[in-house]
């Protein structure tokens, strides 16, 4: 139960704070970061779920038995190398809009406004 | 009204994250598949590393459509500030120490970037951290450095010739093995660095297109020209 909370409670909780700064600021690089932390929650919630007791890193090794998931773990190599990308696509986007309007605040986009 | 519906997200949020505490158990043993991957993968493919052969082999599909992704957001950062005017004139020239411990530490990171992505069979790690670690031995010569990165057309030609190599290699798997980057070079002795078939070719391709592609990138989150 207690490396439940930290394997799972952990990754949530940075995964909402995330969700709450993505929600809360105005400044789009702050967004942007708070987008961040909250794929790092999800994908360390991910990895949480391969873990086995008493399990190592799946690597074929002698003296090894038992053998920790490997399917999460690809999975969230594929996740982090797409979120690097939408970050850096992000930010080219936050460069452009703060070239055209002079600021960087969320207010300064009227077109979005709903 | 825009502060209410964010809380009923979050909350929305937060109920998913706790009852998977509650009903998920923590620490049970693999699935199906994952038993079958770590059972088989040692005779059939000849990996040390079980999650690169479920990166390339297994899912190896997936990991192409993964480089197109990395290379389509290159793309749109590059067509997004192509011709950009920035004032070059208030960057500072980097101090002596800086440029001088630079002038060592960026041979050795390449060096670093291509032993991860040469050893990915074999350790953790692999094509996509190699080459991010090549791409940060070029950050930091952009900072500290004058005049490296600048021949930016080569790196669009390396890029362009691993992927295609990536693509050819699994082309090759169609011809030889019967399917879509399926091993077709022999397994090689088990741990050592020329074994485990096509997947240290395929990461060096990964490796090399990363680290051309996140290079390219910074060179033009930079400022520098496009070629």
């Amino acid at each position: 139960m207690v490396n439940g909370i930290v394997f799972y409670g952990i990754p949530g909780l940075l995964a909402i704070m995330g969700l709450v700064i993505l929600l809360q600021r105005e400044n789009l690089i702050k967004m942007l970061i708070g987008l961040s932390v909250m794929e790092t929650g999800v994908n360390l919630f991910i990895v949480g779920t391969n873990d086995v007791l008493k399990g190592t890193a799946p690597i074929i090794e002698e003296g090894f038995r038992i053998y920790c998931d490997p399917i999460p773990q690809a999975l969230v190599l594929t996740a982090i190398v797409i979120g690097v990308a939408t970050t850096a696509l992000g930010l080219a986007l936050v460069i452009r809009i703060y070239e055209k309007k002079g600021g960087i605040s969320i207010k300064d986009i009227k077109e979005m406004k709903w | 009204m825009k502060k209410i519906f964010g809380l009923i997200i979050i909350v929305l949020f937060a109920y998913v994250f706790l009852s998977f505490l509650l009903v998920v158990p923590f620490g049970r043993k693999p699935g199906h598949v994952a038993n079958y991957y770590l059972d088989t993968e040692p005779e059939k493919l000849g990996g040390k590393n079980v999650v690169t052969s479920v990166v390339l082999i297994y899912r190896g599909l997936d990991t192409l459509g993964e480089v197109t992704v990395l290379f389509l957001a290159a793309l749109g950062v590059s067509a997004l500030l192509t011709g950009m005017k920035r004032d070059r004139k208030k960057i500072r020239k980097p101090s002596l120490i800086v440029s001088a411990g630079t002038r060592y530490l960026f041979p050795m990171i390449v060096l670093f970037g291509s032993y991860i992505f040469v050893h990915g069979h074999l350790t953790p790690g692999g094509g996509f951290p190699g080459g991010v670690v090549i791409a940060t031995a070029f950050l930091l010569g952009y900072v500290a450095l004058e005049g490296i990165g600048e021949n930016i057309k080569m790196f669009h030609i390396t890029e362009g010739t691993a992927g295609l190599l990536y693509v050819i290699t699994g082309i090759l798997g169609i011809a030889l093995a019967g399917t879509f980057l399926e091993n077709f070079l022999p397994l090689g002795r088990f741990g050592s660095v020329f074994s485990a078939g096509i997947m240290p070719v395929l990461y060096v391709f990964i490796g090399l297109k990363v680290g051309t592609e996140m290079a390219g990138l910074l060179h033009s989150m930079k400022g520098g020209e496009h070629g």
